[in-house]
């Protein structure tokens, strides 16, 4: 059987997997549809927190990137993992205690304001559809190149999986789903990492075998010297060929270190994250989840770099030098999705890769590194299949949560929070279902004719993330004297600042979009390091020009600091409990 | 639990928060970013260590901060009789 027998068989068992769960688990209450009733072990919801966070971006472009910019590429790896740690210390354990349904809620009751609510609402509604449009372009693009159907059919049929699960099941649904599609995911990324790294460098473990020297299959397969450090061939390869070092940073450093900040603050800022730590038991357990969702993120995360060295390594091997008329089977397969292009500069015949734009041949668009691995070292086709499955998963179990969270933002804080607070729980619940099949048609237009790549509409969403939110609920939590003037200001100053700078840079003036323009030479990717310290500058300042919040939110902002609460301020707490 | 208690409970918290953030930072933006190419003059495994820890070590230094952050609080919240049961 090929790769695409494999891989029809792959994706068709997991798919009837992650339905069997979805009917098995599906939601009965409001509680079981917003927070899984609180009723999620925390390393169960460690787990679905992986693959919540794991979207096709972390599964297919990350990767991809490190291979092309080397040790730069490492501000995505950093970035992406260290918001957990913000997220555990700063966020999870207070706002579970806070213990309502979303983040826009806490907004609205923190900062005493239903205007402050809406604006959240609007920031997170904003946020998640952006980011579901790119997973669902994602998960498109697999299905063309893998069963071979065109791409508006793998939208829509990426739309009714997502739809089925996410409308129906909700978020208890959701939870043990993604459990399930970790493991998926997680699988299908190691095995042929595992392979390969045992071919190349003979240890199994990828992100030792990184660091580890070639062996005599691994050499000839690259076309170097035997018993080399893998990291020294492939500095010297890079080097040859005028494309920069791989173990060497070439970016600004702080253009660097605000890209890794705002991907960092962005991760702990995002509403779809947020609220996974509202579906546990206890607050100690909210701090717990955050170590176990990071501990399985790692998993993927550490063997990243070293998918990343093996590809860039293959990929050179495979290609440079190398007639058109005898290019790899990998090449012409990812040729005709247009990801892989050849451009015949000098009417050799010969694929010829350079650091020089004007001598460079041949465009491989960083996606189709990890998918196209296995092919380079000519893995079984089995392998093949098995990646197209979890690169599914990663990119179904992101859309999901991201849907929930905007059926949630909807049905709870605009509909009953906002428009008609009389609403039955039944009739929201019925708003929330309505909210989400309707966003993911949305996402499946824009997944069809996105407004700029992929990459760039997730970027964005990251540092509207940062500069939104991350000031707002973390100043709320920690600092009583935070009023709603503040909350409201700093929100839309943050939300300014970064759009202005972000749109400027890439849709107004994309010819000026390089380090010679930027302001201090931070990169639009990195502008939501300064949005949050906007937003954060000015919501303190406008806090301070303004009376003190009402005593009942001073007591609220005080009894989220004590997992369990002794006296007076418990009554306060719960009087404001709907 | 009097009012100085409370408060010497949430100070505690504040200066753990404190620690790990700094780490947190030595890890990532220090290790990983600022001086990384100083020391990647040093070889660890086959890895130059400024690289090293850009793509893994940082990222295993959250791990074990979370995890240790964890049983922190968790000491804590039992000393000061509000961990919950």
């Amino acid at each position: 059987m090929g790769p695409i027998g494999w891989t029809w068989v792959l994706v068709a068992a997991s798919f009837g997997l992650y339905a069997g769960i979805a009917l098995y688990t599906r939601a009965r209450s409001l509680a079981d549809y917003y927070v899984a009733d609180r009723a999620v072990h925390p390393v169960v919801s460690g787990m679905a927190t992986g693959a919540d966070w794991m979207s096709a971006a972390s599964f297919m472009s990350m990767a991809g990137i490190l291979a092309f910019t080397g040790r730069d590429g490492a501000a995505y790896l950093m970035g992406w993992t260290g918001g957990y740690v913000l997220l555990a210390v700063l966020l999870a354990p207070y706002l579970r205690k806070y213990g309502k349904y979303t983040v826009p809620q806490f907004v609205g009751d923190r900062y005493y304001s239903r205007s402050a609510r809406a604006v959240a609402t609007v920031c997170a509604l904003v946020v998640s559809f952006t980011y579901v449009a790119a997973q669902v372009r994602g998960v498109g693009i697999v299905l063309a190149r893998f069963l071979e159907l065109p791409i508006g059919g793998g939208v829509a049929l990426a739309i009714a999986i997502v739809f089925f699960y996410a409308v129906l099941g909700g978020m208890k649904g959701i939870t043990y789903v993604q459990v399930a599609q970790y493991l998926v995911l997680i699988v299908a990324f190691l095995v042929p990492a595992v392979l390969v790294s045992q071919l190349l460098t003979g240890n199994p473990v990828p992100a030792l075998g990184l660091g580890g020297r070639l062996t005599e299959g691994g050499a000839a397969l690259l076309g170097v010297a035997p018993g080399r450090h893998l990291l020294d061939a492939l500095d010297a390869i890079g080097s040859d060929l005028g494309l920069g070092r791989f173990t060497a940073g070439s970016r600004p450093r702080l253009d660097v270190l605000a890209t890794t900040a705002a991907l960092m603050i962005g991760t702990a800022g995002l509403p779809h994250i947020i609220i996974r730590f509202f579906t546990v038991p206890k607050i100690r357990d909210a701090r717990a989840s955050a170590g176990w969702a990071l501990l399985f993120i790692a998993v993927l995360y550490t063997a990243a770099p070293a998918v990343a060295a093996f590809g860039r390594g293959l990929l050179v091997a495979t290609v440079e030098g190398v007639p058109h008329a005898e290019a790899p089977s990998w090449f012409r397969a990812w040729e005709r999705t247009g990801l892989v292009a050849w451009t015949d500069r000098n009417g050799d015949g010969v694929m010829q890769l350079s650091g020089d734009p004007s001598r460079n041949e041949v465009r491989v668009d960083g996606d189709v590194i990890v998918l196209a691995h296995p092919e380079m070292a000519r893995l079984p086709a089995w392998v093949v299949g098995l990646v197209a499955a979890g690169a599914l998963a990663a990119g179904l179990s992101t859309a999901a949560g991201l849907l929930l969270v905007i059926a949630a933002g909807f049905s709870h804080d605009l509909v009953r929070g906002v428009v008609a607070p009389r609403l039955s729980d039944r009739a929201e619940l019925g708003w929330a279902r309505g909210a989400a099949a309707a966003a993911a048609l949305g996402a499946g237009y824009f997944a069809l004719r996105p407004p700029g790549s992929v990459a760039e509409v997730v970027a964005i969403a990251f540092g509207l993330a940062a500069s939104s939110f991350f000031p707002v609920l973390v100043l709320g939590i920690f600092w009583r004297r935070a009023t709603r003037e503040g909350a409201i200001a700093g929100m839309v100053a943050g939300l300014l600042v970064t759009s202005a700078y972000v749109v400027w840079f890439r849709h107004l003036h994309p010819e000026l979009n390089g380090p010679e323009h930027w302001w201090l030479g931070i990169s639009p990717e990195g502008i939501g390091a300064l949005g949050t310290l906007v937003n954060a500058a000015v919501l303190t300042a406008v806090s301070l020009a303004t009376p003190a919040p009402p005593r009942e939110v001073q007591e609220l902002v005080a009894s989220l600091r004590y997992p369990r609460e002794p006296a007076p301020a418990r009554a306060a707490a719960s009087s404001r409990a709907r | 639990m009097t009012q100085d208690k409370r408060e010497d409970y949430w100070r505690a918290n504040l200066r753990s928060i404190a620690g790990v953030l700094t780490i947190w930072a030595a890890a990532s933006f220090g290790a990983g970013i600022l001086f990384a190419d100083r020391l990647d003059a040093l070889r660890l495994f086959g890895f130059p260590l400024g690289f090293w820890f850009a793509t893994q070590g940082a990222m295993l230094v959250f791990v074990a901060l979370v995890f240790v952050y964890v049983g922190w609080m968790n000491a804590l919240d039992r000393r000061f009789g509000v961990y919950e049961e």
